[in-house]
């Protein structure tokens, strides 16, 4: 048998009380890969790490870290992982090196272990400077670092960051994403979740769609957008009745070019092989088939066009997009 | 078990510095409002109270020992609130994700709120010194008052932490909090004797374990040991069957709020 993959999880579902936060849900996780949950707010994705990080016992199904069971041998798994949760959670009348201090006891450090790993943690993370201050002064960021800098002190095998990037400026965004680079170098395997979608695009291995507790996707970025099925043109009508839509729809279908073709909010989603030949062509049918056109908009594959496929809704709350 | 001794150490401490940072939280912990019920209520019913009914020297006397439980209470009923912080800002979390044993965030607390009542008895038994009230039974009784103090905290202490991980909000466990300190005390002989009592609260006080506590640690200062003694036994009796009921309490609702 080969060795167990990094993450393994099989039929996994959580139901609180009523809701049914995670349905059935199964997914691979390979060593030394970035892996992101992608979805937006109540998808299931924190519930779903909980349940990774022993934290909450999940209703049915199982989850292995590294062939070890999050459920029956939780207390291994906790010596294998570092975990950076979505709330801040700092008790603000410590400073962040006694964070630090706290925890290194929590995994049995001896002391000088324990102070020797503490000083490079803080260097990686850039709080030196604040490192004898109490957490109450601390800016989001800063809390951020030090949140990410606890996750890291066990020296896990796997960290699991929830939305690490949530509320931040753009430069602290691009420096933890330059962190989480860095760790993967180091052959460190990460599962993240977002619901950015750059974050998930320009940093993500692979990701896995998820919303409302169920996965609609898993695949690398590059992969799920050419499964698209090339390039998107979006057209708005202004009188988009049923009708008119279906007759430019049939007209459409018989372009060479076209190889797909879905409705959107007062229009057509168009996919096509390029836009050279298909941009002239398809305004002109729809000139001819008397469809008064409001806007048209030509694209390559996105990450949000892939979400709006496998969900049905797009995923609308990313901040201004990053420059890698 | 050095593991367990590491983890236990590193959490108490955090408790201690989280006290040591809020300056007024430190200074009311030492000044506690305890203090005022002795000064206070035990000079203004100086004459009203009668030293038959009470069987005491003065009232300033006989109301030391109420108070001192009061304390214990008081320190037990609010000994859950910083876990449940904890749970609702998700440092909890962060601390069960890590490999602890899970009753050492458990450990750490009983150890914390024990130290602090310790000394807050050891300020109360000072002060009713001031006042002329000294332990007929001395040290020796003053340890043992000590240690029936920790007893009664240890379940007391169980009953808040059970709260605190049972409740869906702080708003709910603040009032059951605030519903349950006034009851416990007045139906109990921390104020005036059992003896003393209208009947039918007198039927709650026999209940209370607060008042055999009472009961137990008023002669250890009053009367002297030939009169202590039993109702010590007595005391002990009732304190080990209320912690094992509390811890057990206690022990499930942890288990089903962090597994
Ligand atoms: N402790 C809880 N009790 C009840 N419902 C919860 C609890 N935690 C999360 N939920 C619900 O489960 C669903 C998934 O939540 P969550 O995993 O936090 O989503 P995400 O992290 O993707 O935003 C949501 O509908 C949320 O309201
Ligand atoms: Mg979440």
């Amino acid at each position: 048998m080969s060795a167990p993959a990094a993450i393994e999880v099989t039929n996994l579902s959580k139901t609180y009380d009523t809701v049914d936060a995670v349905k059935n849900l199964s997914l691979t996780v390979q060593h030394g890969e970035i892996f992101g949950l992608l979805g937006p707010n109540g998808a299931g994705k924190s519930t779903t790490l909980r349940i990774l990080i022993t934290t909450l016992s999940p209703t049915t199904g199982t989850a292995t870290i590294l062939g070890h069971d999050v459920v029956k041998e939780a207390d291994t798994v906790r010596r294998l992982i570092g975990y950076v949760a979505q709330e801040r959670a700092i008790d603000r009348f410590l400073t962040g090196r006694e964070h630090l201090l706290l925890l290194a006891d929590l995994y049995h450090l001896k002391k000088d272990e324990a102070l020797a790993r503490i000083e490079t943690l803080l260097k990686l993370v850039n709080l030196e400077e604040h490192a004898d201050r109490v957490a109450k002064g601390y800016s989001g960021g800063m809390k951020r670092k030090l949140d990410i800098a606890c996750g890291l002190l066990p020296n896990p095998k796997i960290l699991f960051l929830d939305e690490p990037t949530l509320g931040l400026d753009v430069q602290s965004r691009l420096n933890i994403w330059d962190h989480v680079r860095k760790l993967k170098e180091q052959g460190m395997t990460i599962v993240m979740t977002t619901n950015y979608l750059d974050e998930a695009d320009q940093l993500c291995d692979r990701i896995a769609i998820i919303d409302r507790g169920e996965i609609r996707a898993i695949g690398s970025p590059k992969d799920l957008k050419a499964s698209l099925g090339g390039d998107g043109i979006w057209l708005t009508l202004s009188d988009a009745t049923p009708e008119a839509l279906d007759q430019l729809t049939t007209a459409l279908q018989g372009l060479p070019f076209v190889r797909g073709i879905r409705p959107r909010e007062n229009g057509l989603d168009i996919r096509v092989d390029g836009p050279e030949k298909a941009l002239p062509a398809i305004m002109e049918t729809t000139t001819k088939v008397g469809c008064l056109l409001d806007g048209i908009e030509y694209h390559r594959p996105r990450l949000d066009d892939v979400f709006v496929a496998h969900t049905g809704r797009s995923l609308t709350n990313e901040p201004a997009p990053l420059e890698a | 078990m050095n593991e367990q001794i590491q983890e236990v150490l590193a959490l108490t401490n955090r408790w201690v510095k989280r006290l040591s940072r809020e300056k007024f939280s430190m200074l009311f912990t030492l000044i506690q409002p305890m203090l005022f019920w002795l000064i206070f209520f035990g000079n203004l019913f100086q004459r009203a109270a009668d030293v038959q009914v009470v069987q005491a020297p003065n009232y300033m006397s006989f109301l030391a020992a109420g108070v001192v439980v009061m304390t214990v209470l008081n320190n037990g009923l609010a000994g859950g609130v910083d876990l449940l912080f904890d749970k609702e800002n998700g440092f909890l979390e962060r601390l069960m994700a890590t490999p602890i044993r899970r009753s050492s965030v458990i450990l750490s607390r009983f150890l914390f709120v024990m130290a602090i009542t310790g000394m807050q008895i050891l300020v109360i038994l000072g002060v009713a010194f001031l006042f002329g009230v000294s332990a007929e039974t001395g040290i020796l009784g003053i340890a043992l008052i000590l240690v029936l103090g920790m007893l009664f905290g240890i379940g007391l202490t169980s009953i808040s932490m059970a709260m605190a991980f049972s409740v869906k909000s702080h708003g709910d466990f603040f009032s059951v909090l605030g519903f349950l300190s006034l009851p416990m005390i007045f139906l109990s002989s921390a104020l005036v004797p059992l003896v003393a009592m209208p009947g039918w609260m007198q039927f709650f006080a026999i209940f209370n374990p607060m008042t055999w506590v009472i009961d137990a640690v008023r002669p250890l200062i009053i009367s002297g040991w030939s009169e202590a003694l039993p109702q010590v036994g007595i005391a002990l009796v009732v304190l080990i069957a209320f912690d094992a009921l509390c811890l057990y309490g206690g022990a499930k609702a942890f288990k089903r709020s962090v597994g």
